[in-house]
């Protein structure tokens, strides 16, 4: 078979998008130091979904690993996009916080420990509503309390992006990785269509949609810390520079002058291109992001 | 979605603070205010409609990005102002029918505006500030996770005008392909799921339940009484730990969050293993 036309790093790229929760996990800690907790043995499925008729999975579609990470101890927690669309349920959520919390506990007796969420998700599981949410709110508290001892790193890979409420948890991390094929933001274009009409997001304009939420966007705004390609090993890389690199002199989310400034100064009569939105952002708000 | 959003949000703070305006700088959609509760100072914060607001998608009650942003800037204020000093409570008075729901939002990334209220808010929590929300009207998704949902304790009115949810009742209607009073019946008999204030309360998430007869008309003694049901939950989240784990050692998520209380001791036996 001939490669002619193709790039070897093209074909010899490792894809990441394609590996479920628990490859992806597994992947990212250094050779042979992770182990799984709570694992689909351990049979932790939600007891809300059975009684609406919707079969539960044994891990609740969330996987927790700890190992180490560029020789520092670590701990992984990702969704798997594949059940329920990556939903935030009681079970789920819990998983995640407490596994935040155990990491900050560890911080506090000395024990240097990062975390990495991935997060493809698209929010509040419907089924569990308000224990979701709050599972939600609960997570931010967690990641707010941990981020002061070592990072909390978001990496959204896609296909499903992070949506809804989880959107809040990654505006919260010390830092966001993504891929092209990600996507991040508050509503997706379905809900904003639904809530406020087709004149004010057409939900069919794939082009749109991506130029809005898409990796690349969101990177080029100063909204993501890194873009990377769908490949495993250069992932991998991105998530370890960034366990090197600590925690940031200010997160994101606490520069609230600077992004309140931008707010200010942007016209609001009219829609905007998003790439033409990429100058009118980062250079009319004068100050440039500390980080 | 409710015609009261925004009148009760109003009436309470006016109730608290003895006025109903912006600070200076401030879009007319928060209502920032401090004002004698209890023996000392505390800072009230509200939500409410600006029929002319800069942004159309966030004129009716709902939170966006200047919403997010003006509550982080007057809790970070507080943060500030109180670093050297004894920390001031924050009350939230939530009555938010729901997120900005529109395409500058998502363009200007309403997803870290709401990051940085909440920032703010549990930044001042585990500073030591008693962070304590009044929920006198709706709380819905994310407008409630930005603006009240990292307070140390949440007190709710026990009222059919009040609701605390993941997504309004016509949004959930439509996903779950079901009217909306077919829904409500059905949400009915999953805890989680309901509408109803009463059956929220039984997941162990609230400090407590208040009754007012008519919340948007309180007497002059149910003020009193709220405000002092206020100065309680203040001097309960100073004794207690800046977390919020109390929300799982509830009474209520005995019961309800079982699973969750499971996670946690499952978890915590598995974190040293070999």
């Amino acid at each position: 078979m001939s490669n002619e036309g193709y790039s070897a790093s093209f074909i010899n790229r490792q894809s990441f998008i394609e590996l479920d929760a628990r490859e992806r996990a597994k992947a990212l800690f250094d050779a042979g130091t992770s182990r799984e907790l709570l694992g689909p043995f351990d049979r932790m499925e939600s007891p809300w979904l059975a009684m609406q008729g919707v079969t539960p999975q044994e891990d609740d579609g969330c996987v927790v690993m700890k190992g180490k990470i560029a020789g520092q101890a670590a701990v992984i927690v990702a969704l798997e996009g594949a059940f329920q669309g990556g939903s935030m349920g009681e079970v789920s959520g819990e998983k995640m916080t407490a596994t935040l919390d155990l990491a900050a506990a560890d911080n506090e007796k000395g024990i240097r420990t990062n975390a990495v969420i991935l997060l493809e998700t698209g929010g509040v599981r419907l089924q569990e509503a308000n224990l979701g949410l709050a599972a939600i709110a609960e997570l931010m508290a967690s990641i707010l309390a941990l981020r002061k001892h070592a990072p909390v790193i978001c990496l959204t890979a896609g296909t499903v992006g992070c949506f809804g409420g989880m959107s809040l948890a990654a505006g919260l991390a010390s830092y966001i990785v993504m891929t092209r094929e990600a996507r991040l933001g508050m509503n997706g274009p379905e809900v904003i269509e639904q809530e406020n009409g087709v004149e004010e997001f057409d939900s069919s304009d794939r082009a749109l949609i991506w130029a809005i939420h898409g990796g690349e966007q969101r990177y080029a705004t100063g909204l993501a810390d890194a873009l990377v390609d769908d490949d495993t090993p250069q992932v991998a890389d991105t998530i370890r520079s960034f366990v090197s690199k600590g925690v940031p002199l200010l997160h994101r989310s606490s520069q609230v002058a600077l992004y309140r400034t931008r707010i200010a100064k942007v016209d609001t009569s009219r829609q905007w291109d998003p790439k033409e939105f990429r100058a009118l952002w980062t250079t009319n708000g004068s100050n440039k992001e500390k980080r | 979605m409710s015609e009261y959003t925004g009148v009760r949000g109003t009436v309470w703070f006016r109730a608290f603070t003895g006025q109903a305006s912006p600070m200076d700088g401030d879009p007319k959609s928060v209502l920032t205010g401090d004002a004698p509760l209890g023996n000392e100072h505390a800072r009230f914060l509200c939500v409410v409609p600006d029929l002319h607001g800069r942004f159309p998608c966030a004129r009716h009650g709902e939170v966006g990005l200047e919403e997010a942003f003006t509550l982080a800037t007057r809790v970070r204020e507080v943060i500030e102002q109180d670093k050297n000093t004894i920390k001031r409570p924050i009350v939230a008075i939530v009555d938010v029918k729901s997120q900005a729901y529109g395409r500058r939002e998502e363009t200007a990334a309403i997803f870290l505006a709401a990051a940085s209220a909440a920032d703010a808010y549990g930044s001042a929590r585990l500073a030591g500030h008693p962070v304590i929300t009044l929920v006198v009207g709706h709380a819905l998704s994310g407008a409630f996770l930005t603006h009240g949902y990292q307070a140390n304790r949440i007190l709710a009115f026990d009222d059919d005008g009040v609701m605390i949810h993941a997504m309004h009742k016509e949004a959930a209607a439509r996903v779950t392909r079901r009217s909306v009073d077919e829904l409500e019946k059905f949400a009915k008999e999953i805890a989680p799921m309901s509408y109803d204030i009463r059956d929220y309360a039984k997941l162990g998430l609230l400090y407590k339940l208040l009754h007012v007869e008519n919340p948007e008309k309180p007497s002059p003694h149910e003020i009193r009484s709220v405000q002092a049901e206020l100065v309680g939950a203040i001097a309960d989240a100073r004794r207690s730990p800046v977390h919020l784990r109390n929300r799982l050692e509830s009474e209520g998520a005995r019961e309800m969050r079982k699973a969750s209380i499971l996670v946690r001791t499952k978890l915590e036996a598995q974190w040293l293993g070999k």
